[in-house]
């Protein structure tokens, strides 16, 4: 039996219902616990195509631990539930379109091929606006010999693949979100 | 080594069918305009982080998150419904364990949110907010009142159709899914850019509850079933679908 999906709807303004608190939650940016070794900010904007801050927006992200398992049973080689790992996090943007997430860099993660992908977080975009979430991934820019090994970094132009590197900051990365224009980041298809 | 194996046993999910999502670009939802990308969406093959996500259980829930009537000293006001139906997969496969989440106007239309300032009441005893697990076979179920349409400034003398936000997680990243459950019979439909971005006539119709006898409970509320559909899996491994 193939049952066709459900679709997709937009997220809409109101998804911050606050008391109490709906699609965001008070511990969402913690994909890790405060005070886990190697634990940093990674933060960001989302803006628009005309450059102005998306202030309605939700951002989610979904990773593998620091040795590139996941905590879930589809992970062929077991699931590995490290403490006070999530793999998960969600924070709505603010005034200024700008989210933040608590997390530790993921290690690689198998390809399909065989090959290892570079580390990388997926992201998820939902915002008024959006009929569908948008998909991306956050490269970082200091892993440059596993990136130039990962094979979907490999099959983009170079203009697109430097819109998925977080920039290293003082302590943590920062990974801004274009959803349209020049400087769009690149989107995925999954 | 292990790694070369392990990539090539999970299989991914299906894409959806053409027609059966809504664009990213649909000019007469305006703000679709400046947010949706402008360039194609990169094809990404299902890796681990794909066919993976998060499993989020018990401890994001609340005793009374399931019942939106409950949540507050006094019942709120409007006409309670009973919301339920079944989280499955493209297979018809039930996905249980996986967290709902969802958020709704009250009887008057109005969000209990800062930016929803249109002149309705707020309801001193309606949060809006529900959340539960599904159980062992896909089910779900809610109480709560029944949300009123709402104005918005898309254009003239623009009204939503009442609806409740769903939000889903199922069991990977690929079926992570946000929707809105309508109700039968709404004569807004033929007039709302989100209802209608999606293109397919039957998927549309897939968006919209129908009333449900069984779940309606004597003396007390109307019941209305809505199933969703998540991604069902490819059949194919992994390593076959870089060939299609």
């Amino acid at each position: 039996m193939t049952l066709p999906p459900t679709p997709s709807q937009t997220i809409g303004p109101f998804f911050a219902l606050p008391d109490p608190a709906a699609m965001t939650w008070p511990d969402g940016p913690y994909v890790v616990a405060e005070g886990t070794p190697g634990a940093f900010r990674l933060e960001g904007r989302v803006l628009d195509g005309a450059g102005e801050p998306v202030p309605d927006g939700l951002v989610e992200s979904w990773q593998a631990d620091p040795d590139g398992r996941f905590a879930h049973p589809d992970d062929p080689r077991g699931a590995v539930a490290r403490p006070g790992f999530r793999g998960f996090g969600r924070c709505a943007t603010d005034a200024g379109g700008r989210f933040w997430l608590l997390t530790v860099k993921p290690g690689p993660v198998p390809a399909p091929d065989g090959r290892s992908q570079a580390p990388h977080i997926a992201l998820s975009i939902f915002a008024r606006g959006l009929n569908q979430r948008l998909v991306t991934r956050v490269y970082f820019a200091d892993e440059p010999a596993a990136n130039a090994a990962d094979p979907l970094l490999a099959s983009l132009p170079e203009a697109a693949r430097a819109t998925l590197l977080a920039a290293p900051t003082g302590g943590g990365y920062r990974f801004d979100v274009h959803l349209q224009g020049d400087h769009e980041t690149a989107f995925f298809d999954v | 080594m292990s790694e070369t194996t392990t990539g090539r046993q999970v299989p991914g999910y299906r894409r959806d069918p053409p027609g059966s999502q809504p664009p990213y670009l649909f000019p007469d939802y305006r703000s679709t305009r400046l947010r949706a990308p402008s360039r194609p969406l990169v094809l990404l093959p299902h890796t681990l982080t794909e066919v993976t996500g998060p499993l989020l259980g018990e401890d994001r829930l609340g005793e009374l998150d399931h019942d939106l009537t409950r949540q507050h000293q006094g019942e709120p006001h409007g006409q309670r419904i009973v919301v339920s139906g079944r989280v499955l997969d493209g297979d018809g496969r039930p996905v249980p364990n996986a967290l709902v989440e969802v958020w709704q106007a009250n009887a008057a239309g109005r969000y209990a949110h800062e930016v929803d300032q249109h002149p309705a009441p707020l309801d001193p005893n309606f949060s809006g907010v529900g959340r539960c697990l599904t159980g062992a076979d896909g089910g779900y179920r809610f109480v709560t009142v029944r949300p009123g349409a709402y104005p918005w400034r898309n254009h003239d003398n623009a009204w939503r159709p009442a609806h409740i936000h769903f939000s889903l997680f199922g069991r990977a990243f690929t079926q992570r899914l946000v929707t809105q459950m309508y109700f039968p019979g709404d004569p807004l439909f033929p007039l709302d850019p989100i209802f209608n971005s999606v293109p397919d006539e039957a998927a549309r119709q897939r968006m919209i509850a129908r009333f449900d006898p069984d779940a309606t409970v004597p003396e007390w509320a109307l019941g209305y079933r809505f199933d969703i559909v998540l991604r069902g899996r490819d059949a194919t491994p992994l390593d076959e679908e870089d060939d299609r």
